[in-house]
């Protein structure tokens, strides 16, 4: 151990300055390798990339919406909310069971619902906000009640807190599959609503994805981004992002400003739930896709960084998107594979950056 | 023991028998403190004497293992450290405590802010313009007028030490505690900070940690020096200065290194 400990340490003391270029020579030429591979993919079928490239944006702004309440609470707390995905497959399911409940027309079972003998009840542009607005500030709701009633008297105690939020996720997940069941279920879109657009060299693309999930993400962005630049709570939060001990020594409300943290992070969760459940489908397991989601969203943009965010997002849903329309070889199809990208999106980036895009050391 | 205040002020901080345990070291032992209003005391001691720990129990960061904390006449032992501060107790850390990312203004602005009512406000409204225009009078009396919307990191080592000091003047307080504000700093920037500290005004008390001798004895009017745990001299600077016992333990050694 004596003998061999010096050296190490002379080692160390070089290594940043010489190691860094290798590895971004090596960072740029894999980005260099994709960026070729992508323009030949792109030059084969430029409509197709373009699709594949929207697909990817607006999976991004679904990501975008989920990880920002993650990052908030995150940068804030320094606490991985664990149950994060957890409000997100609640929040969908509720509004999925709302409007079933409340607005389908065969509710009760029982009654005749004579001259609609297939059963598909044509919902209401308010028969879908409805739900919405209710499972989003009943998961903001919830959210505050997971950190009043489980996080608040754990303070500081970082591990404790992503130990109680993996036991939400535990507990919720069996509790929503024996709710709802293993089938998926999808929230039912007004039907007033047309179902894609036509767009010039793409062709028909969805109109729920390309309108209201993309301006959803677009808008949460802008209110957030006003939210942290212009009011006394963004500037808290920013704040806490460099010393939560010590805005706390300031005087300032902490528990409150956590407990608000929450509930906008929750309710955006709960959010992101109904664009997903209206968009792609709710079933279980997607609890644990999401917080992987919103973990390698703000690992590549940097925790606690709503621009970091935006970045991740936009990287997470292209590098799945284009995953899953070029991964074919020839007669070899490995798209089931794509997943494996998004991880060597994150070590590509850690390798880089350690503390993500926008991350600086806490 | 001579009188150092007006023999009839109601002390303003008073810790009896006031104890504190990690694991198996007791950090502070038994002290008793009373800080009359107006007062400017400093705190010397060797490293480990326990001075940082003193001041954690002051301002609530942990409570104490064994007695009591009067802040003000009241019993606070049990009280955290954001009520005590909204009571008018404010404090630096030994070890620079800043929000890096924002502008010096900023991190006045929440120092004032701090203390005062609805921080969850969404609206920003004439009250936060009027905290900003204080933000600003108190940054630059204390000398930070040419780098309000500086970013803090950029600082240099001396002006985030002013800053930290203007952090706590923000809030207008009547008990300030100031952890080695001028370690690390150079000749001419503990020069600057002294005069800023002689220029506080007379009503808020000073309580000093400081191991720069020119610094805390020009400073302050009354000493408690502490050593393992315990306060083992008090007097007037002079009386400090000429104090055997405080010479070896800690003047000695400090000017044998
Ligand atoms: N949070 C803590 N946990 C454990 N030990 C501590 C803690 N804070 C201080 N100590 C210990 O208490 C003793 C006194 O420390 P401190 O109050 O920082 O001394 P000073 O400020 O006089 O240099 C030291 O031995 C230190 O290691
Ligand atoms: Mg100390």
């Amino acid at each position: 151990m004596a003998t061999s400990a010096p050296e190490p340490l002379s080692a160390g003391i070089e290594a940043p300055g010489r190691l860094r270029q290798p590895k971004q020579v090596i960072g740029g030429a894999v980005a260099a390798l994709v960026a070729g591979w992508l323009i030949v993919k792109a030059v084969g079928n430029f409509g197709g990339f373009l699709n594949a490239t929207l697909l990817g944006l607006t999976l991004a702004g679904l990501y975008f919406v989920v990880a920002s309440g993650f990052t908030l609470i995150f940068g804030l707390m320094r606490t991985i909310n664990m149950a994060h995905g957890s409000l997100y497959l609640l929040g969908g399911y509720i509004a999925f069971e709302l409007q079933e409940k409340l607005f389908s027309d065969n509710k009760g079972g029982f009654e005749l619902s004579i001259g609609q003998s297939s059963g598909e009840t044509q919902y209401s542009t308010i028969e879908w906000l409805v739900p919405l607005l209710i499972a989003a500030l009943a998961m903001g709701v919830l959210g505050v009640l997971i950190y009043q009633l489980l996080l608040r008297w754990n303070q500081g105690q970082e591990l404790r807190q992503a130990l109680i939020t993996i036991a939400v996720i535990i507990i919720a997940g069996d509790q929503m599959l024996a709710h709802f069941g293993g089938v998926a279920k999808d929230i039912k879109l007004p039907a007033s609503w047309p179902t894609s657009v036509d767009i010039p060299l793409i062709g028909s693309f969805g109109f729920f994805r390309l309108t209201i999930v993309l301006g959803s993400a677009i808008l949460v962005g802008l209110l957030l981004w006003w939210m942290i630049k212009r009011t006394r709570f963004g500037l808290i939060t920013r704040a806490g992002v460099d010393d939560r001990d010590m805005v706390s020594a300031l005087g300032i409300n902490i528990p409150l400003v956590f407990a608000a943290a929450f509930f906008i992070g929750s309710l955006l969760a709960g959010f992101g739930g109904v664009l997903g459940g209206s968009m792609l489908s709710l079933q279980p397991g997607q609890d644990s896709a999401f917080l992987l989601n919103s973990l390698v969203v703000v690992i590549i943009g940097g925790m606690g960084s709503l621009g970091g965010a935006a970045v991740g997002a936009v990287a997470l849903g292209l590098v799945q998107a284009y995953g899953a329309s070029y991964l074919v070889f020839g007669g070899t199809d490995l798209t089931n594979y794509s997943i494996l990208l998004t991880f060597g999106l994150v070590v590509a980036v850690l390798a880089v950056r350690p503390y993500g895009l926008f991350g600086r050391p806490a | 023991m001579p009188e150092k205040a007006t023999a009839d002020a109601r002390p303003i901080l008073s810790l009896k028998g006031i104890g504190r345990r990690f694991g198996g070291l007791d950090a502070v032992r038994g002290v008793d403190l009373e800080i009359k209003p107006g007062e400017r005391r400093a705190i010397l001691g060797p490293n480990g004497a326990g001075k940082t720990t003193l001041f954690n129990l002051i301002s609530g960061e942990f409570p104490p293992t064994s007695g009591t904390v009067h802040l003000f006449g009241e019993d606070v032992s049990a009280l955290p450290a954001r009520k005590r501060a909204r009571m008018g107790l404010a404090r630096t850390f030994q070890t620079s405590r800043l929000f890096g990312g924002l502008t010096v203004e900023d991190n006045v602005y929440l120092a004032v802010l701090g203390v005062r009512d609805g921080h969850l406000r969404p609206v920003l409204n004439h009250e936060d313009s009027e905290m900003r225009e204080r933000a600003r009078e108190i940054a630059t009396q204390m000398g930070l007028g040419e780098v309000l919307d500086r970013e803090v990191a950029e600082l240099s080592h001396g002006e985030q030490r002013q800053l930290e000091v203007a952090m706590a003047r923000a809030t207008d307080p009547k008990l300030m505690l100031l952890d080695e504000p001028a370690a690390g700093l150079s000749r001419t920037e503990r020069q600057t900070l002294t005069e800023l500290l002689l220029g506080l005004p007379e009503d808020i008390t000073l309580v000093i940690i400081e191991h720069d001798m020119d610094v805390a004895l020009r400073v302050a009017t009354w000493v408690t020096m502490m050593y393992e745990g315990q306060v083992i001299a008090e007097g007037t600077p002079d009386e400090i200065r000429a104090n055997e016992m405080v010479h070896d333990l800690y003047l000695g050694r400090r000017h044998a290194a």
